[in-house]
Protein backbone atom coordinates (compact mmCIF):
# COMPACT_ATOMS: atom_id res chain seq x y z
CA UNK A 1 0.00 0.00 0.00
CA UNK A 2 3.17 2.62 1.02
CA UNK A 3 4.94 1.33 -2.53
CA UNK A 4 1.35 2.59 -4.36
CA UNK A 5 1.06 5.38 -2.52
CA UNK A 6 4.58 6.48 -3.45
CA UNK A 7 4.06 5.57 -6.52
CA UNK A 8 0.81 8.15 -6.29
CA UNK A 9 3.84 10.76 -6.28
CA UNK A 10 6.78 9.42 -7.74
CA UNK A 11 4.93 8.33 -11.77
CA UNK A 12 5.51 11.01 -14.28
CA UNK A 13 2.38 9.88 -16.62
CA UNK A 14 -1.08 11.16 -14.62
CA UNK A 15 -2.87 7.66 -15.87
CA UNK A 16 -0.01 5.42 -14.05
CA UNK A 17 -0.46 8.01 -11.23
CA UNK A 18 -4.20 7.53 -11.09
CA UNK A 19 -3.87 3.49 -11.55
CA UNK A 20 -1.26 3.31 -8.24
CA UNK A 21 -3.82 5.52 -6.32
CA UNK A 22 -6.65 2.93 -7.22
CA UNK A 23 -4.33 -0.30 -6.20
CA UNK A 24 -3.51 1.41 -2.86
CA UNK A 25 -7.13 1.69 -2.20
CA UNK A 26 -7.70 -1.94 -3.13
CA UNK A 27 -4.59 -2.53 -0.41
CA UNK A 28 -6.81 -0.46 1.88
CA UNK A 29 -9.59 -2.36 1.41
CA UNK A 30 -7.41 -5.53 2.37
CA UNK A 31 -6.91 -3.86 5.54
CA UNK A 32 -10.28 -3.86 6.50
CA UNK A 33 -10.78 -7.13 5.52
CA UNK A 34 -7.95 -8.25 7.90
CA UNK A 35 -9.66 -6.64 10.32
CA UNK A 36 -13.23 -8.72 9.85
CA UNK A 37 -14.82 -5.30 8.61
CA UNK A 38 -15.89 -7.12 4.91
CA UNK A 39 -18.60 -4.24 5.40
CA UNK A 40 -16.28 -1.11 5.47
CA UNK A 41 -14.01 -2.91 2.68
CA UNK A 42 -16.08 -3.59 0.19
CA UNK A 43 -17.91 -0.05 0.05
CA UNK A 44 -14.43 1.32 0.29
CA UNK A 45 -13.53 -0.72 -3.53
CA UNK A 46 -17.04 0.19 -5.02
CA UNK A 47 -17.07 3.64 -3.79
CA UNK A 48 -13.52 5.18 -3.89
CA UNK A 49 -12.03 2.73 -6.25
CA UNK A 50 -14.95 1.78 -8.64
CA UNK A 51 -16.75 5.11 -9.17
CA UNK A 52 -14.96 7.96 -8.17
CA UNK A 53 -11.46 6.78 -9.52
CA UNK A 54 -13.36 5.72 -12.80
CA UNK A 55 -14.52 9.29 -12.97
CA UNK A 56 -10.90 10.41 -12.29
CA UNK A 57 -9.66 8.86 -14.94
CA UNK A 58 -11.99 9.49 -17.37
CA UNK A 59 -11.56 13.33 -16.88
CA UNK A 60 -7.59 12.59 -17.05
CA UNK A 61 -7.95 11.27 -20.33
CA UNK A 62 -10.53 13.60 -21.80
CA UNK A 63 -7.61 16.38 -21.16
CA UNK A 64 -5.21 14.43 -22.79
CA UNK A 65 -2.74 15.47 -20.01
CA UNK A 66 0.79 15.06 -21.04
CA UNK A 67 3.41 13.35 -18.60
CA UNK A 68 5.42 15.52 -16.49
CA UNK A 69 8.48 16.93 -17.29
CA UNK A 70 11.42 15.36 -15.19
CA UNK A 71 12.97 18.14 -13.32
CA UNK A 72 16.20 18.13 -11.56
CA UNK A 73 16.28 16.88 -8.09
CA UNK A 74 17.75 19.65 -6.35
CA UNK A 75 19.92 18.01 -3.34
CA UNK A 76 19.16 20.64 -0.57
CA UNK A 77 15.51 20.18 -0.84
CA UNK A 78 15.82 16.77 -1.05
CA UNK A 79 16.97 16.78 2.13
CA UNK A 80 14.85 19.34 3.57
CA UNK A 81 11.87 17.56 3.30
CA UNK A 82 13.49 14.30 4.55
CA UNK A 83 14.30 15.71 8.05
CA UNK A 84 10.80 17.62 8.17
CA UNK A 85 9.66 13.87 7.38
CA UNK A 86 11.49 12.54 10.22
CA UNK A 87 10.90 15.14 12.92
CA UNK A 88 6.92 14.12 12.16
CA UNK A 89 7.36 10.41 12.75
CA UNK A 90 9.43 11.02 16.07
CA UNK A 91 6.74 13.38 17.39
CA UNK A 92 4.03 11.34 16.05
CA UNK A 93 5.50 8.29 18.09
CA UNK A 94 6.91 9.84 20.93
CA UNK A 95 2.92 10.98 21.49
CA UNK A 96 1.90 7.49 20.41
CA UNK A 97 3.83 5.96 22.88
CA UNK A 98 3.26 8.39 26.18
CA UNK A 99 -0.49 8.04 25.39
CA UNK A 100 -1.51 5.35 28.01
CA UNK A 101 -4.11 3.75 25.70
CA UNK A 102 -1.04 2.21 22.97
CA UNK A 103 1.05 0.98 25.47
CA UNK A 104 -1.02 -1.89 26.85
CA UNK A 105 -2.10 -4.40 24.19
CA UNK A 106 -5.27 -3.72 22.79
CA UNK A 107 -8.38 -6.18 24.19
CA UNK A 108 -9.71 -9.05 21.48
CA UNK A 109 -12.45 -8.54 19.60
CA UNK A 110 -15.97 -8.62 20.95
CA UNK A 111 -17.97 -11.12 19.17
CA UNK A 112 -20.50 -8.99 17.84
CA UNK A 113 -24.51 -9.06 18.18
CA UNK A 114 -25.41 -9.02 14.92
CA UNK A 115 -23.55 -9.22 11.52
CA UNK A 116 -21.58 -6.32 10.50
CA UNK A 117 -23.95 -4.33 7.93
CA UNK A 118 -26.78 -4.73 10.51
CA UNK A 119 -24.29 -2.80 13.39
CA UNK A 120 -23.51 -0.05 10.88
CA UNK A 121 -27.06 0.40 10.36
CA UNK A 122 -27.50 0.41 13.84
CA UNK A 123 -25.25 2.72 14.51
CA UNK A 124 -25.51 4.96 11.70
CA UNK A 125 -29.60 5.61 11.88
CA UNK A 126 -29.93 5.08 15.81
CA UNK A 127 -26.44 6.86 17.62
CA UNK A 128 -25.84 8.61 14.69
CA UNK A 129 -29.05 10.10 12.78
CA UNK A 130 -29.10 13.91 13.21
CA UNK A 131 -25.39 13.96 11.88
CA UNK A 132 -26.03 11.51 8.76
CA UNK A 133 -29.07 13.76 8.34
CA UNK A 134 -27.17 16.63 8.08
CA UNK A 135 -24.32 15.25 5.95
CA UNK A 136 -27.37 14.40 3.29
CA UNK A 137 -28.80 17.93 2.99
CA UNK A 138 -24.90 19.25 2.44
CA UNK A 139 -24.00 16.82 -0.04
CA UNK A 140 -27.32 17.81 -1.82
CA UNK A 141 -26.42 21.58 -1.31
CA UNK A 142 -23.25 20.89 -3.11
CA UNK A 143 -24.83 18.96 -5.20
CA UNK A 144 -27.44 21.56 -6.77
CA UNK A 145 -24.28 24.44 -6.50
CA UNK A 146 -22.59 22.36 -8.90
CA UNK A 147 -25.28 22.37 -11.28
CA UNK A 148 -25.74 25.74 -10.63
CA UNK A 149 -22.30 26.68 -11.64
CA UNK A 150 -21.72 24.65 -14.84
CA UNK A 151 -24.89 26.40 -15.99
CA UNK A 152 -23.27 29.52 -15.39
CA UNK A 153 -20.48 28.62 -17.35
CA UNK A 154 -22.15 27.13 -20.59
CA UNK A 155 -24.09 30.67 -20.89
CA UNK B 1 -7.02 -49.79 5.45
CA UNK B 2 -3.43 -51.01 6.73
CA UNK B 3 -2.62 -53.48 4.48
CA UNK B 4 -3.38 -50.76 1.66
CA UNK B 5 -1.60 -48.15 3.24
CA UNK B 6 1.95 -50.63 3.64
CA UNK B 7 1.81 -51.97 0.20
CA UNK B 8 1.60 -47.91 -1.14
CA UNK B 9 4.54 -46.84 1.29
CA UNK B 10 6.72 -49.10 -0.90
CA UNK B 11 6.44 -46.84 -3.77
CA UNK B 12 7.61 -44.04 -2.07
CA UNK B 13 11.15 -42.90 0.14
CA UNK B 14 10.02 -43.16 4.03
CA UNK B 15 10.60 -39.41 4.25
CA UNK B 16 8.36 -39.08 1.08
CA UNK B 17 6.20 -41.73 2.46
CA UNK B 18 6.00 -39.52 6.07
CA UNK B 19 5.70 -36.58 4.43
CA UNK B 20 2.63 -37.67 2.43
CA UNK B 21 0.95 -39.14 5.71
CA UNK B 22 1.47 -35.66 7.27
CA UNK B 23 -0.48 -34.19 4.36
CA UNK B 24 -3.83 -36.70 4.96
CA UNK B 25 -3.76 -35.72 8.47
CA UNK B 26 -3.60 -32.38 7.73
CA UNK B 27 -6.42 -32.91 5.41
CA UNK B 28 -8.50 -34.37 8.31
CA UNK B 29 -8.13 -31.31 10.49
CA UNK B 30 -11.56 -28.73 10.34
CA UNK B 31 -8.76 -25.86 8.57
CA UNK B 32 -7.50 -28.85 5.40
CA UNK B 33 -10.81 -29.58 5.16
CA UNK B 34 -12.07 -26.68 4.65
CA UNK B 35 -8.95 -25.62 2.72
CA UNK B 36 -8.52 -28.52 0.38
CA UNK B 37 -12.65 -28.59 -0.55
CA UNK B 38 -12.11 -25.16 -1.17
CA UNK B 39 -9.04 -25.88 -3.41
CA UNK B 40 -11.30 -28.64 -5.28
CA UNK B 41 -14.30 -26.40 -5.79
CA UNK B 42 -12.63 -23.44 -7.01
CA UNK B 43 -10.76 -25.43 -9.53
CA UNK B 44 -14.05 -27.65 -10.47
CA UNK B 45 -15.95 -24.05 -10.87
CA UNK B 46 -13.22 -22.56 -13.02
CA UNK B 47 -13.08 -25.89 -15.27
CA UNK B 48 -16.65 -25.26 -16.07
CA UNK B 49 -17.09 -21.56 -16.56
CA UNK B 50 -14.23 -22.16 -19.10
CA UNK B 51 -15.77 -24.67 -20.62
CA UNK B 52 -19.30 -22.89 -20.37
CA UNK B 53 -17.41 -19.63 -22.10
CA UNK B 54 -15.94 -21.44 -25.22
CA UNK B 55 -19.14 -23.27 -25.64
CA UNK B 56 -20.89 -19.89 -25.59
CA UNK B 57 -18.69 -18.54 -27.99
CA UNK B 58 -19.80 -21.57 -30.45
CA UNK B 59 -23.48 -21.45 -29.55
CA UNK B 60 -23.25 -17.53 -29.99
CA UNK B 61 -21.91 -18.22 -33.70
CA UNK B 62 -24.46 -20.99 -34.63
CA UNK B 63 -27.65 -19.09 -33.02
CA UNK B 64 -26.55 -15.89 -34.87
CA UNK B 65 -26.43 -18.16 -37.94
CA UNK B 66 -30.08 -19.76 -37.14
CA UNK B 67 -31.35 -16.36 -36.88
CA UNK B 68 -30.05 -14.79 -39.97
CA UNK B 69 -30.66 -18.47 -42.32
CA UNK B 70 -26.81 -19.20 -42.57
CA UNK B 71 -24.83 -22.54 -41.37
CA UNK B 72 -22.45 -21.33 -39.02
CA UNK B 73 -19.20 -22.68 -38.13
CA UNK B 74 -20.36 -26.93 -38.87
CA UNK B 75 -17.36 -28.53 -39.86
CA UNK B 76 -14.85 -29.75 -37.18
CA UNK B 77 -16.51 -32.80 -35.29
CA UNK B 78 -20.05 -33.43 -35.34
CA UNK B 79 -21.77 -30.55 -36.43
CA UNK B 80 -18.78 -28.19 -35.51
CA UNK B 81 -18.54 -29.34 -32.04
CA UNK B 82 -15.07 -29.27 -32.30
CA UNK B 83 -14.48 -25.22 -33.42
CA UNK B 84 -13.61 -23.97 -30.40
CA UNK B 85 -10.63 -25.91 -29.68
CA UNK B 86 -9.89 -25.11 -33.22
CA UNK B 87 -9.64 -21.92 -32.62
CA UNK B 88 -8.32 -21.52 -29.55
CA UNK B 89 -5.29 -23.71 -31.38
CA UNK B 90 -5.65 -20.66 -34.16
CA UNK B 91 -5.25 -18.07 -31.97
CA UNK B 92 -1.97 -19.17 -29.97
CA UNK B 93 -0.36 -20.02 -33.06
CA UNK B 94 -0.89 -15.86 -34.17
CA UNK B 95 2.16 -13.37 -33.77
CA UNK B 96 1.53 -11.61 -30.46
CA UNK B 97 1.43 -7.75 -32.12
CA UNK B 98 2.58 -4.87 -29.82
CA UNK B 99 2.09 -2.01 -32.09
CA UNK B 100 5.13 0.90 -31.19
CA UNK B 101 3.89 3.60 -30.23
CA UNK B 102 1.85 1.84 -27.04
CA UNK B 103 2.57 1.45 -23.61
CA UNK B 104 4.21 -2.11 -23.35
CA UNK B 105 3.18 -2.75 -19.61
CA UNK B 106 -0.84 -1.45 -19.81
CA UNK B 107 -1.31 -3.03 -22.70
CA UNK B 108 0.00 -5.97 -21.75
CA UNK B 109 -1.84 -5.35 -18.21
CA UNK B 110 -5.44 -4.75 -19.47
CA UNK B 111 -6.29 -7.95 -21.25
CA UNK B 112 -5.69 -9.90 -17.48
CA UNK B 113 -7.92 -6.99 -16.19
CA UNK B 114 -10.84 -7.87 -18.10
CA UNK B 115 -10.31 -11.44 -17.34
CA UNK B 116 -9.70 -11.21 -13.55
CA UNK B 117 -13.28 -10.27 -11.95
CA UNK B 118 -16.15 -12.13 -13.93
CA UNK B 119 -13.45 -15.31 -12.49
CA UNK B 120 -13.58 -13.59 -8.68
CA UNK B 121 -17.61 -12.77 -8.76
CA UNK B 122 -17.89 -16.39 -9.26
CA UNK B 123 -16.45 -16.91 -5.90
CA UNK B 124 -19.65 -15.89 -3.83
CA UNK B 125 -22.64 -17.16 -5.81
CA UNK B 126 -23.83 -20.20 -4.56
CA UNK B 127 -23.93 -22.60 -7.38
CA UNK B 128 -25.41 -25.36 -5.53
CA UNK B 129 -26.74 -26.47 -2.25
CA UNK B 130 -24.58 -28.93 -0.89
CA UNK B 131 -22.63 -32.22 -1.91
CA UNK B 132 -21.57 -34.69 0.85
CA UNK B 133 -22.70 -32.12 3.30
CA UNK B 134 -20.00 -29.45 1.65
CA UNK B 135 -21.57 -26.09 0.94
CA UNK B 136 -21.71 -25.64 -3.09
CA UNK B 137 -20.27 -21.75 -2.63
CA UNK B 138 -16.48 -21.00 -2.89
CA UNK B 139 -16.69 -17.93 -0.18
CA UNK B 140 -20.49 -17.43 1.68
CA UNK B 141 -19.42 -13.92 3.00
CA UNK B 142 -22.48 -11.66 4.34
CA UNK B 143 -21.91 -9.02 1.88
CA UNK B 144 -22.06 -11.36 -1.21
CA UNK B 145 -24.21 -9.47 -2.78
CA UNK B 146 -22.80 -5.90 -2.86
CA UNK B 147 -19.46 -7.43 -3.32
CA UNK B 148 -20.50 -8.21 -6.89
CA UNK B 149 -21.22 -4.77 -7.03
CA UNK B 150 -17.92 -3.64 -6.23
CA UNK B 151 -15.97 -6.59 -8.32
CA UNK B 152 -17.86 -5.71 -11.07
CA UNK B 153 -17.40 -2.01 -10.77
CA UNK B 154 -13.77 -2.56 -10.95
CA UNK B 155 -13.53 -4.35 -14.32
CA UNK B 156 -14.22 -1.24 -16.49
CA UNK B 157 -10.43 -0.54 -15.77
CA UNK B 158 -9.25 -3.06 -17.76
CA UNK B 159 -11.01 -1.92 -20.91
CA UNK B 160 -9.65 1.65 -20.10
CA UNK B 161 -6.86 0.95 -19.73
CA UNK B 162 -6.55 -1.19 -23.25
CA UNK B 163 -8.27 1.58 -24.64
CA UNK B 164 -5.15 4.37 -23.82
CA UNK B 165 -2.03 1.79 -23.96
CA UNK B 166 -3.30 1.12 -27.58
CA UNK B 167 -2.38 4.88 -28.49
CA UNK B 168 -4.55 4.95 -31.23
CA UNK B 169 -7.80 6.92 -31.83
CA UNK B 170 -10.41 4.44 -32.09
CA UNK B 171 -9.64 1.98 -28.90
CA UNK B 172 -9.18 5.61 -26.87
CA UNK B 173 -13.10 6.50 -28.03
CA UNK B 174 -13.83 2.88 -27.01
CA UNK B 175 -12.57 3.31 -23.75
CA UNK B 176 -14.05 6.74 -22.96
CA UNK B 177 -17.13 5.09 -23.80
CA UNK B 178 -17.21 2.19 -21.70
CA UNK B 179 -16.20 5.02 -18.93
CA UNK B 180 -19.26 7.04 -18.74
CA UNK B 181 -21.30 3.88 -19.74
CA UNK B 182 -20.25 2.30 -17.03
CA UNK B 183 -20.86 5.20 -14.42
CA UNK B 184 -24.06 5.72 -15.47
CA UNK B 185 -25.18 2.15 -15.49
CA UNK B 186 -23.63 1.33 -12.05
CA UNK B 187 -26.08 3.10 -10.16
CA UNK B 188 -28.92 2.13 -11.36
CA UNK B 189 -27.25 -1.64 -11.19
CA UNK B 190 -27.36 -1.06 -7.63
CA UNK B 191 -29.98 0.83 -6.68
CA UNK B 192 -32.22 -1.34 -8.52
CA UNK B 193 -31.36 -4.48 -6.32
CA UNK B 194 -32.21 -2.62 -2.84
CA UNK B 195 -35.70 -3.93 -3.16
CA UNK B 196 -34.25 -7.69 -2.88
CA UNK B 197 -32.21 -7.06 0.09
CA UNK B 198 -35.29 -5.28 1.86
CA UNK B 199 -37.39 -8.14 1.08
CA UNK B 200 -34.91 -10.81 2.42
CA UNK B 201 -33.36 -8.68 4.57
CA UNK B 202 -29.52 -9.94 4.21
CA UNK B 203 -26.91 -9.09 1.49
CA UNK B 204 -25.91 -12.92 1.92
CA UNK B 205 -26.06 -14.13 -1.36
CA UNK B 206 -26.76 -17.69 0.04
CA UNK B 207 -29.65 -16.46 2.65
CA UNK B 208 -31.50 -14.83 -1.08
CA UNK B 209 -31.15 -18.29 -2.08
CA UNK B 210 -32.70 -19.82 0.73
CA UNK B 211 -35.51 -17.15 1.14
CA UNK B 212 -36.52 -17.99 -2.43
CA UNK B 213 -36.26 -21.79 -1.45
CA UNK B 214 -39.21 -21.24 1.12
CA UNK B 215 -41.12 -18.43 -0.36
CA UNK B 216 -40.72 -19.41 -4.33
CA UNK B 217 -38.94 -17.51 -6.72
CA UNK B 218 -38.29 -13.46 -6.34
CA UNK B 219 -40.05 -12.86 -10.41
CA UNK B 220 -42.47 -15.27 -9.82
CA UNK B 221 -43.06 -15.98 -6.10
CA UNK B 222 -45.90 -18.84 -6.27
CA UNK B 223 -43.73 -22.00 -5.53
CA UNK B 224 -43.75 -22.29 -1.63
CA UNK B 225 -42.32 -25.02 -0.03
CA UNK B 226 -45.72 -26.30 0.77
CA UNK B 227 -45.41 -28.38 -2.50
CA UNK B 228 -43.85 -31.37 -2.86
CA UNK B 229 -44.27 -35.24 -4.81
CA UNK B 230 -47.20 -36.20 -2.46
CA UNK B 231 -49.06 -33.18 -2.58
CA UNK B 232 -49.41 -33.17 -6.46
CA UNK B 233 -51.15 -36.69 -5.86
CA UNK B 234 -53.67 -35.32 -4.10
CA UNK B 235 -54.60 -32.10 -6.13
CA UNK B 236 -57.20 -30.83 -3.29
CA UNK B 237 -54.23 -30.85 -0.67
CA UNK B 238 -51.74 -29.13 -3.72
CA UNK B 239 -53.97 -26.53 -4.20
CA UNK B 240 -54.31 -25.75 -0.36
CA UNK B 241 -50.84 -25.61 -0.25
CA UNK B 242 -50.60 -23.31 -3.11
CA UNK B 243 -52.70 -20.70 -1.42
CA UNK B 244 -51.49 -20.78 1.76
CA UNK B 245 -48.28 -20.07 0.46
CA UNK B 246 -49.35 -17.15 -1.36
CA UNK B 247 -50.07 -14.18 0.92
CA UNK B 248 -51.31 -10.65 -0.32
CA UNK B 249 -48.01 -9.36 0.68
CA UNK B 250 -45.76 -11.59 -1.69
CA UNK B 251 -48.28 -10.54 -4.58
CA UNK B 252 -47.71 -7.03 -3.97
CA UNK B 253 -43.98 -7.38 -3.49
CA UNK B 254 -44.55 -9.18 -7.03
CA UNK B 255 -44.48 -5.95 -8.57
CA UNK B 256 -41.54 -4.01 -7.47
CA UNK B 257 -39.51 -7.37 -7.55
CA UNK B 258 -40.53 -7.83 -11.46
CA UNK B 259 -39.54 -3.97 -12.13
CA UNK B 260 -36.19 -4.09 -10.07
CA UNK B 261 -35.22 -7.42 -12.07
CA UNK B 262 -36.28 -5.56 -15.22
CA UNK B 263 -34.00 -2.91 -14.16
CA UNK B 264 -31.16 -4.77 -13.37
CA UNK B 265 -31.38 -7.34 -16.58
CA UNK B 266 -31.23 -4.18 -18.97
CA UNK B 267 -28.05 -2.90 -17.22
CA UNK B 268 -26.71 -5.97 -17.28
CA UNK B 269 -26.42 -6.08 -20.89
CA UNK B 270 -24.59 -2.77 -20.58
CA UNK B 271 -22.18 -3.57 -17.80
CA UNK B 272 -21.18 -6.45 -20.17
CA UNK B 273 -21.05 -4.54 -23.41
CA UNK B 274 -23.41 -6.51 -24.88
CA UNK B 275 -25.35 -5.31 -28.04
CA UNK B 276 -28.14 -3.18 -27.96
CA UNK B 277 -25.44 -1.27 -25.61
CA UNK B 278 -22.48 -2.62 -27.08
CA UNK B 279 -21.24 0.88 -28.08
CA UNK B 280 -17.49 1.11 -26.62
CA UNK B 281 -16.68 -1.73 -29.38
CA UNK B 282 -19.02 -1.04 -32.09
CA UNK B 283 -17.54 -2.59 -35.14
CA UNK B 284 -19.04 0.09 -37.56
CA UNK B 285 -17.69 3.27 -35.94
CA UNK B 286 -14.86 1.81 -33.74
CA UNK B 287 -13.70 -1.31 -36.04
CA UNK B 288 -13.65 -2.94 -32.81
CA UNK B 289 -13.42 -0.79 -30.19
CA UNK B 290 -11.01 -1.10 -26.96
CA UNK B 291 -9.27 -4.13 -28.71
CA UNK B 292 -8.48 -2.74 -32.12
CA UNK B 293 -5.05 -2.47 -32.20
CA UNK B 294 -4.69 -6.98 -30.13
CA UNK B 295 -4.05 -10.10 -31.66
CA UNK B 296 -3.20 -13.69 -30.59
CA UNK B 297 -3.79 -13.71 -26.96
CA UNK B 298 -4.31 -10.91 -26.14
CA UNK B 299 -7.35 -10.20 -28.52
CA UNK B 300 -8.73 -14.03 -27.01
CA UNK B 301 -8.52 -12.46 -23.60
CA UNK B 302 -10.85 -10.09 -24.37
CA UNK B 303 -13.52 -12.12 -26.24
CA UNK B 304 -13.06 -14.89 -23.51
CA UNK B 305 -13.53 -12.06 -20.18
CA UNK B 306 -16.40 -10.34 -22.32
CA UNK B 307 -18.15 -14.15 -22.30
CA UNK B 308 -17.03 -14.84 -18.76
CA UNK B 309 -18.70 -11.18 -17.70
CA UNK B 310 -21.31 -12.53 -19.39
CA UNK B 311 -22.17 -15.84 -17.42
CA UNK B 312 -20.94 -14.28 -14.14
CA UNK B 313 -23.65 -11.64 -15.07
CA UNK B 314 -26.06 -14.65 -15.76
CA UNK B 315 -25.49 -16.73 -12.28
CA UNK B 316 -25.99 -13.06 -10.77
CA UNK B 317 -29.10 -12.79 -12.31
CA UNK B 318 -30.01 -16.44 -11.66
CA UNK B 319 -29.14 -15.79 -7.49
CA UNK B 320 -31.05 -12.85 -7.23
CA UNK B 321 -34.15 -13.34 -9.24
CA UNK B 322 -34.44 -17.02 -10.45
CA UNK B 323 -34.27 -18.77 -7.01
CA UNK B 324 -30.15 -20.08 -7.71
CA UNK B 325 -30.19 -23.75 -7.95
CA UNK B 326 -33.64 -24.27 -6.56
CA UNK B 327 -36.53 -25.38 -8.52
CA UNK B 328 -39.93 -26.57 -7.35
CA UNK B 329 -40.28 -30.08 -6.30
CA UNK B 330 -37.00 -30.79 -5.95
CA UNK B 331 -35.11 -31.22 -2.54
CA UNK B 332 -32.02 -29.91 -1.66
CA UNK B 333 -28.65 -31.30 -0.87
CA UNK B 334 -29.26 -32.56 2.25
CA UNK B 335 -31.37 -35.56 1.16
CA UNK B 336 -28.15 -37.32 -1.16
CA UNK B 337 -25.81 -36.42 -3.23
CA UNK B 338 -27.91 -37.42 -6.06
CA UNK B 339 -30.39 -34.14 -5.39
CA UNK B 340 -27.15 -32.16 -4.52
CA UNK B 341 -26.05 -32.95 -8.21
CA UNK B 342 -29.47 -31.88 -9.80
CA UNK B 343 -29.05 -28.94 -7.65
CA UNK B 344 -26.04 -27.83 -9.66
CA UNK B 345 -26.86 -28.94 -12.85
CA UNK B 346 -30.53 -27.02 -12.13
CA UNK B 347 -28.32 -23.67 -11.47
CA UNK B 348 -26.50 -23.92 -14.58
CA UNK B 349 -29.32 -25.04 -16.80
CA UNK B 350 -30.76 -21.69 -15.74
CA UNK B 351 -27.43 -20.08 -16.86
CA UNK B 352 -27.34 -21.32 -19.82
CA UNK B 353 -31.05 -20.51 -21.01
CA UNK B 354 -30.32 -17.11 -19.98
CA UNK B 355 -27.28 -17.07 -21.64
CA UNK B 356 -29.25 -17.67 -25.06
CA UNK B 357 -31.26 -15.14 -24.15
CA UNK B 358 -28.39 -12.51 -24.16
CA UNK B 359 -27.45 -14.03 -27.75
CA UNK B 360 -30.90 -14.41 -29.09
CA UNK B 361 -31.11 -10.41 -28.02
CA UNK B 362 -27.76 -9.15 -29.67
CA UNK B 363 -29.07 -10.59 -32.91
CA UNK B 364 -32.36 -9.15 -32.63
CA UNK B 365 -32.17 -5.66 -31.50
CA UNK B 366 -30.02 -2.78 -33.52
CA UNK B 367 -27.19 -0.70 -31.50
CA UNK B 368 -28.86 2.33 -29.33
CA UNK B 369 -27.15 5.76 -29.99
CA UNK B 370 -25.01 7.29 -27.70
CA UNK B 371 -27.31 9.86 -26.41
CA UNK B 372 -30.33 7.35 -26.32
CA UNK B 373 -28.00 5.04 -24.00
CA UNK B 374 -27.34 7.83 -21.92
CA UNK B 375 -30.63 9.09 -21.34
CA UNK B 376 -32.12 5.36 -21.04
CA UNK B 377 -29.65 5.43 -18.10
CA UNK B 378 -30.00 8.81 -16.33
CA UNK B 379 -33.79 9.88 -17.03
CA UNK B 380 -35.52 6.46 -17.08
CA UNK B 381 -33.78 3.44 -15.47
CA UNK B 382 -32.12 5.58 -12.28
CA UNK B 383 -35.55 7.21 -11.16
CA UNK B 384 -37.38 4.00 -11.79
CA UNK B 385 -35.04 2.42 -9.44
CA UNK B 386 -35.37 4.85 -6.56
CA UNK B 387 -39.49 5.11 -6.82
CA UNK B 388 -38.86 1.37 -6.60
CA UNK B 389 -36.90 1.59 -3.63
CA UNK B 390 -39.49 3.58 -2.03
CA UNK B 391 -42.73 1.33 -3.50
CA UNK B 392 -41.12 -1.59 -1.93
CA UNK B 393 -40.26 0.24 1.37
CA UNK B 394 -44.08 1.63 1.61
CA UNK B 395 -45.73 -2.27 1.15
CA UNK B 396 -43.37 -3.55 3.15
CA UNK B 397 -44.48 -1.13 5.83
CA UNK B 398 -48.35 -1.41 5.65
CA UNK B 399 -49.07 -4.95 4.33
CA UNK B 400 -47.90 -7.19 7.28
Amino acid sequence: MIGFGAGVVVLRNPVACALSLVASFLALAALFVTLDAYFIAIIQVLVTAGAVMVLFLFIIMLLNLQAEVRRRVKLGAMLGGGLVVLCFVELLSDTLSSSPLFSQPLPPLAEPLHSDVTMIGLTLFHSFNLPFQIIGVLLLVATVGVVLLSRQTLK
Amino acid sequence: MDDLSNFISHFFSPAAWSFLKAIGEACMTPLGFLIWTTLLKSAILLGIILGLVSYTVYAERRVSALIQDRLGPNRVGWQGLLQPIADAAKLLFKENFTPKNANYFYFRLAPKLVMIPPILVMGVIPFGSSLFGVPMTIASINVGAIYVLAISSISVYGIVLAGWASNSKYPFLGGIRSTSQMISYELSLALSIVPVFMVVGSLNLNTIVQYQVEYGWMIAPFWPQGMSWDSLLHPTAAWQAILAGIKLRHLLLWIPLIISFFIFFVSMFAETNRLPFDLPEAEQELIGGYHTEYSSMGFALFFLGEYTAMIAGASVITTLFLGGWSFPLIPDGSHGWFWGLVNIAVFFAKIIALLFIFIWVRWTLPRFRYDQLMKLGWYFFFELAVVNIFLTALILTYSK
